[in-house]
């Protein structure tokens, strides 16, 4: 009887040893490293889709409900949630993920940020005070939060810090291969030139070489005038700009009508995995339909 | 010390005899020894100049600016510790968030009556410019324990007059064990859905007729505390109770003396037709205001969330001049939300918000022969049936009203949205009296009589920071008549970056 119940305490504390880390994370793409890191020890959930727009999410109380049951909260950090995730975590009542928690990640950590301005005047439109918060478009910058999040897990779960460590490891190992194989890929286009909507891809220009100039909105937040497409549209004529990119979210329908006066081609871009059709595999696997996609049109 | 080493068996080998053989042997070992020494202090120059070099480029690089990082992240990297440059976090940079928000309305009404055509504190409240109120907010940290938050308000008045109040200020717990949450402070009671929400989030131009009729025209808010459990449900379970002080402007239905912001002093008959002569004050625990509320959430698809609640409020009156006499308010709210999975900057997006309340208010009986003369003086509200001060008799009346506001946010930075109000209340005895005034048949008690209103309005925000909006009213007063207005209003904020409650 005594060796059973022992058995049974036994199974019980090898149960609650392996008992997953509960983990929030904002966005989709910082879900997906999460993922690649934490493996089977962690149970992920993700408060916004990977079509949705991560500036303008609903505040919903169901949201509060999640946070509550959280062990770790896991967000870009560059205040890109800021209009909806300060007003959760206040009304969580949860004091693993406040702000000076150990369980509250702010991924932006280690990462060099581009754009960080030099005054706060928001004539220049909604500016981000931390800088450009889209950071994770850069691979380098995927080793750098998966780093991170290792020991960010490992400090809420210290029996399975080797394990997140390895995980980490061999994602980066990963990045590294594809990262020398991405780059191959756009050398040949180096200083290409590509519009976009919203100022949110300065990361990936940077890392594979390619410009990043125009874009449709002509201000962060407002919303495209006919005289600023005008402008978009002599200038690509001018330029040679062969290529428009468009997130889920934003307005297609403007990009295509620059994309026939231009004779340019529209490119289906994400910044999250799933937020394309054959990104849902996760960061590579959306990394990768980018590169690819966006060559093939460079190409033409 | 080599040297000494080297010396002292230089010396040794020196102390043997020698003969010429060895002689020649003795010169090439000297040699040997010379050159070890030589090469020796070459290495030892060497590394010397090596260390200098490695010391020169350390400071060098201590003092550039970090250099972008490269493909690989230097291994065991510690990805925690704060880079070169600090981090500039808009929240972080300061300990407090300041925010200021400017709203501001202009038109005009058919009406004259503006202090009655429009029931809100902070509603365009004459023919032209209403400074609507500037509300300068700050929050943040007061430390690991606590947040802070408080609102400040500046307004005109109709007649012009400028005027301050706090709206509210009060501190909260970050964490507190069993999913409570304890706020102390001044602070919007938790009634309703629009209570608690600032007049400068609202959707509409004004106030709802309901929440300005029962709670009041700055709605129901003053010192006090308030605990909220967030229940250990799948969804989202919120039950809350508050306790607060029950007398003042802000507790218009309870011991308070009548609201009034507008120009020059509400003249005409009180609320009841009766002065509010009876406030007892505070003799125990349960003369404060108590507001319960419980509130829940489901997400009915990925796209619609809707949320419910029911809310109440009871408290003392000062009602009349006898009588123990108290106040109950019950609420129910409803809001609902669609916004599709690819919604940009959250449009567009469909969301209905209706809250209905009901008032019992306990009248107190009252005496008008005030000065006990026995005769009608000026001023005094008259009996028909005696021709004497009427006595009115304590009685319970109830009113009731709902409201109902249609959100459609139809491409990005525009929302249409129409509402339809309705408030009401039994007639009561003291209203079936017929009495007089100054020889005047009362009838029906004004801030009682039943009305509807219909709003149709258009907003345009040109950022997420400023708005300008497009209201039309069409008001329907039961004994008064039908008016038409049309308000513009506009509003900035300048600051941090609000959020709000969903």
């Amino acid at each position: 009887m005594r060796t059973l119940l022992l058995g049974f305490a036994g199974i019980l504390l090898a149960f609650s040893a392996q008992a997953k880390l509960n983990v929030v994370c904002t966005t989709p793409d910082l879900a997906a490293i999460a993922r690649e890191v934490g493996g089977d020890r962690v149970d992920i959930t993700t408060l916004t889709r990977p079509t949705e727009d991560p500036h303008f999410v609903d505040a919903k109380p169901s949201f509060i409900v999640k946070l509550n049951r959280a062990d770790v909260l896991i967000h870009g950090g560059a205040d890109l949630e800021v209009g909806w995730l300060p007003k959760l975590v206040e009304q969580a009542r949860n004091a693993k993920i406040v702000s000076a928690a150990k369980g509250n990640v702010r991924c932006c950590e280690g990462v060099q940020m581009l754009e960080v301005p030099t005054t706060l005047d928001r004539s220049e439109g909604d500016i981000h005070a931390a800088g450009n918060p889209h950071y994770l478009v850069d691979p380098a910058n995927a080793k750098i939060v998966a780093h991170h999040l290792a020991a960010a897990f490992a400090a809420s779960d210290a029996a399975a810090g080797e394990t997140f460590q390895a995980n980490a490891a061999k994602f980066s190992a990963q990045l590294d291969a594809k990262l020398t194989e991405w780059t191959a890929q756009f050398a040949p286009f180096k200083g290409a030139k590509i519009v976009s909507y919203h100022k949110s891809w300065s990361y990936f220009a940077q890392r594979f070489g390619l410009e990043m100039n125009l874009f449709l909105e002509p201000k962060p937040g407002s919303p495209p005038s006919a005289a600023h497409l005008a402008g978009v549209i002599a200038k690509m004529k001018e330029q040679g700009v062969r290529v428009i990119i468009v997130d889920p979210y934003l307005d297609r329908k403007t990009a295509e009508t620059v994309a026939r006066a231009t004779g340019a081609a529209v490119v289906d871009v994400a910044q999250f995995p799933g937020g394309v059709k054959g990104t849902e595999g996760g960061y590579i696997a959306l990394m990768d339909h980018l590169v690819n996609s966006l060559t093939k049109a460079l190409t033409k | 010390m080599k040297m000494k080493t080297l010396s002292v068996l230089f010396a040794g080998f020196c102390a043997l005899p020698l003969s010429a053989q060895e002689t020649n042997s003795l010169a090439q070992f000297q040699q040997r020894l010379d050159a070890m020494q030589a090469n020796f202090e070459r290495t030892l120059a060497a590394q010397r100049a090596e260390i200098d070099a490695l010391k020169q480029e350390l400071a060098a690089q201590r003092a550039a600016p970090p250099r972008p990082l490269l493909a690989e992240t230097p291994p065991g990297a510690s990805v925690l510790s704060a880079p070169a440059a600090p981090l500039r976090i808009g929240k972080g940079a300061s300990y407090m968030d300041i925010g200021l928000v400017g709203t501001f309305a202009a038109g005009g009404s058919t009406a004259n009556d503006f202090e009655s055509l429009q029931l809100g504190g902070h509603d365009p409240n004459q023919r032209g410019f209403t400074m609507q109120g500037v509300e300068l907010n700050l929050q943040g940290a007061v430390d690991s324990y606590f947040r802070g938050n408080a609102n400040i308000l500046f307004s005109v008045d109709g007649g012009g007059e400028s005027f301050m109040e706090l709206e509210e200020a009060w501190l909260e717990t970050v964490t507190l064990p069993g999913n409570f949450t304890l706020r102390a402070g001044q602070f919007l009671s938790d009634f309703g859905r629009i209570n608690t929400q600032h007049p400068h989030s609202w959707g509409f131009v004004d106030a709802p007729l309901v929440s300005a009729r029962l709670l009041g025209p700055d709605g129901l808010r003053n010192p006090g505390a308030r605990l909220a459990w967030l229940a250990p449900t799948p969804f989202f379970t919120e039950l809350s109770f508050g306790i607060q002080n029950s007398h003042g402007e802000t507790a218009a239905s309870f011991r308070s003396e009548g609201h009034s912001h507008g120009g020059g002093a509400k003249e005409g008959v009180p609320f009841g037709f009766r002065h509010p002569d009876n406030d007892r004050g505070v003799r125990g625990f349960g003369d404060l205001l108590f507001t319960p509320r419980l509130a829940t959430s489901f997400d009915l698809t990925d796209t619609q969330t809707l949320l419910l609640g029911v809310s109440a409020a009871f408290g003392p009156n000062s009602s009349g001049g006898s009588g123990d006499n108290r106040t109950q308010i019950y609420g129910v709210d409803a809001y609902w939300k669609w916004k599709p999975a690819n919604a940009h900057g959250g449009f567009p997006f469909v969301s209905l918000q209706t809250e209905a309340m009901l008032r019992r208010y306990q009248l107190g009986a009252f005496d008008w022969d005030e000065n006990a003369d026995g005769r009608v003086d000026a001023g005094e509200v008259v009996d028909p049936g005696t021709g004497l001060p009427a006595v009115l008799a304590r009685e319970t009346v109830t009113d009731y009203g709902f409201y109902s506001q249609l959100h459609y946010g139809f491409r990005k930075d525009w929302v249409a949205g129409l509402r339809f109000d309705y408030v009401g209340g039994n007639t009561a005895d003291y209203e079936r009296l017929g009495v007089t005034l100054d020889g005047a048949a009362l009838g029906r008690d004004p801030v009682r009589d039943e009305r509807w209103r219909i709003s149709p309005n258009l907003t345009w925000y040109p950022s997420e920071f400023s708005k300008v909006r497009l209201q039309y009213n069409y008001d329907d007063r039961a004994r008064i008549g039908r008016d038409h207005s049309v308000w513009l209003q506009f509003e900035f904020l300048l600051g941090a970056h609000a959020a709000h409650k969903f």
